[in-house]
């Protein structure tokens, strides 16, 4: 078994124990981790974690900026702004889709507009997986 | 008649008590906060320890030292400060402190010629600051008390930001460290150049032997260099929370010892306002004796002491409640001054309640009477609540 931590600045938000655990690292892709996993330390993208129970159950994170570290055993996720699937406001991400959406149509450089956008997606995309 | 002496140490008195009242209130207040502020500071510990520990997997990973964080200048030209002091007064040496030994740290770096940027956290460094002509460059107000992490986020990205850009070559940053509730003392830090990563592998060195084996994606230098940044967010922060948890307790201990002292005075001066009381009782009756004793000298004793008791009469009923003589005021709970008194006055209707009225026990009493008579006297009539004559 896993244990995972979801660590953020002000408390540890999440832990729990699972079989595998799923994130995306900056430039590698996918990545999933199962007990007696080689120690590993990475920067993670914009991307969900999902975390797998023994039973097939999953919790998904909206991670947008973080770093993982597993070693013996334990997964630690460390964000500064990560959000489980519960907490997402879908509205909310929905209006920053289309402000982002606006404003890269305004200025296709924008890369603030570029990274708000890939945020409010990742918030949509990880609230529609949940149901 | 009450001296005007007494009258005065009344009016102390009264004051006293209503800051009092403020004092243990903010006393009350600061208690609950810091033991929230102990849990939020101890809440955000793993998360500094888990960065780290990350460092030193990377030091030992090999991660290269090369990160603008990291840079040592060997001849600085201009040291930051990071002033951190609370928005608000009243907390004992908590603001004093750590502005005091900032503005220490910064002479000294004057003397070897080196200029100075000031980093203020708190309306009371600001201040403190900008009265003495200081350039401040900085100020962050509004969360000494209870500070979030995009706080610290945005003075560590201020302060980085600074520092990368070559406009200061080393930042310090001073702080109260909170030890315990009873402790808790100004600490100076060099905050900027991080440490080389050599440093902190040696500083973890227990487990950087276990280390040895991390895998790293992209690579170890590419982690440590988007790392650094949150680790410095982390530091800072770590120390906002020290801040305001020795803030409230300072606050706390300020406060308690402010109510104490406030005990102490109104005790003195209840003890100086009987005294005069007791003066002013005894001239008058010296006053009435050899006025009686004047009038009829010759007649002996018996006027004399006839004189005295009328004196003591006098002074027993020397304060006359707010309705003349029969009538007295209520003690504070509204209950009678003494069992002589057991009609109640409501001074709102003018109606008086005799102990058989039905409203007698719900009314509450604004000025009391020994005798219906005396509240008639007094301009009051009897409340329609009593059993009528005949029933």
């Amino acid at each position: 078994m896993l244990n995972v931590q979801v660590v953020s600045p002000e408390s540890v938000s999440y832990t729990g124990e699972a079989s595998m655990v799923i994130a995306r690292t900056v430039e590698d892709g996918d990545i999933a981790f199962q007990p007696g996993h080689v120690q590993f330390i990475g920067t993670l993208a914009v991307w969900s974690v999902d975390v797998i129970k023994e039973g097939g159950e999953r919790d998904t994170f909206a991670v947008h900026r973080g770093f993982v570290q597993v070693a013996n055993d334990d997964v630690t996720i460390l964000s500064d702004v990560s959000e489980p699937k519960d907490a997402i406001d879908v509205a909310r991400a929905q209006i920053a889709l289309d402000t982002a959406d606006a404003a890269l149509a305004a200025d296709a450089d924008d890369a603030a507009a570029a990274a708000d956008k890939a945020r409010a997606e990742l918030r949509l995309r990880v609230a529609a997986g949940a149901e | 008649m009450p001296g005007g002496k007494e009258r005065e140490l009344k009016r102390r008195i009264s004051s006293i008590q209503s800051t009092k009242k403020i004092t243990r209130a903010m006393e009350l207040i600061a208690a609950t906060r810091v033991v929230k502020a102990m849990q939020r500071a101890d809440a955000a510990r793993p998360y500094a320890k888990h960065i780290t520990s990350v460092i030193e997997n990377l030091a030992a990973g090999g991660a290269e030292v090369n990160h603008p964080l990291l840079r040592e200048v060997e001849d600085v030209k201009r040291v930051g400060f990071i002033v951190m002091a609370g928005d608000r007064g009243l907390a004992g040496a908590y603001n004093s402190n750590p502005i005091r030994a900032a503005e220490r740290q910064l002479q000294a770096h004057r003397l070897e010629g080196k200029d100075y940027s000031l980093f203020c956290i708190g309306k009371k460094a600001n201040a403190y600051f900008n009265f003495r002509r200081y350039r401040v460059d900085h100020v962050y107000t509004g969360f000494s008390d209870n500070p979030t992490y995009e706080d610290a986020r945005q003075i560590a990205e201020d302060v980085a930001d600074a520092f990368i850009s070559g406009e200061i070559d080393e930042v310090e940053l001073i702080f109260t460290e909170f030890i315990s509730m009873g402790t808790q003392h100004v600490s100076v830090r060099r905050f900027l150049p991080l440490e080389g990563t050599a440093v902190l592998a040696e500083a973890g060195s227990g487990s950087a032997e276990a280390a040895a084996s991390f895998e790293f994606e992209p690579s170890p230098e590419a982690v440590l260099e988007s790392l650094l940044p949150r680790y410095v967010e982390a530091r800072l922060f770590g120390a906002l929370l020290e801040c305001a948890a020795s803030e409230h307790a300072n606050r706390q201990r300020a406060m308690k010892s402010a109510t104490d002292n406030a005990d102490e005075l109104i005790t003195k001066l209840s003890r100086q306002m009987n005294s005069a009381r007791q003066a002013s009782i005894t001239t008058e009756i010296m006053e009435i004796v050899s006025g009686a004793e004047a009038l009829g000298s010759g007649d002996g004793e018996s006027d004399t002491s006839a004189a005295i008791e009328m004196a003591l009469t006098a002074t027993a009923t020397m304060e006359p409640g707010p309705y003349g003589a029969g009538s007295a005021a209520p003690l504070p709970d509204s209950s009678a001054p003494s069992p002589d008194f057991t009609i109640k006055g409501n001074a709102d209707s003018m109606l008086y309640h005799r102990p058989d009225s039905r409203s007698y026990n719900v009314t509450k009493a604004e000025v009391w009477f020994d005798t219906p008579e005396r509240a008639e006297a007094a301009g009051f009539t009897l409340a329609n609540t009593h059993p009528s004559p005949e029933s």
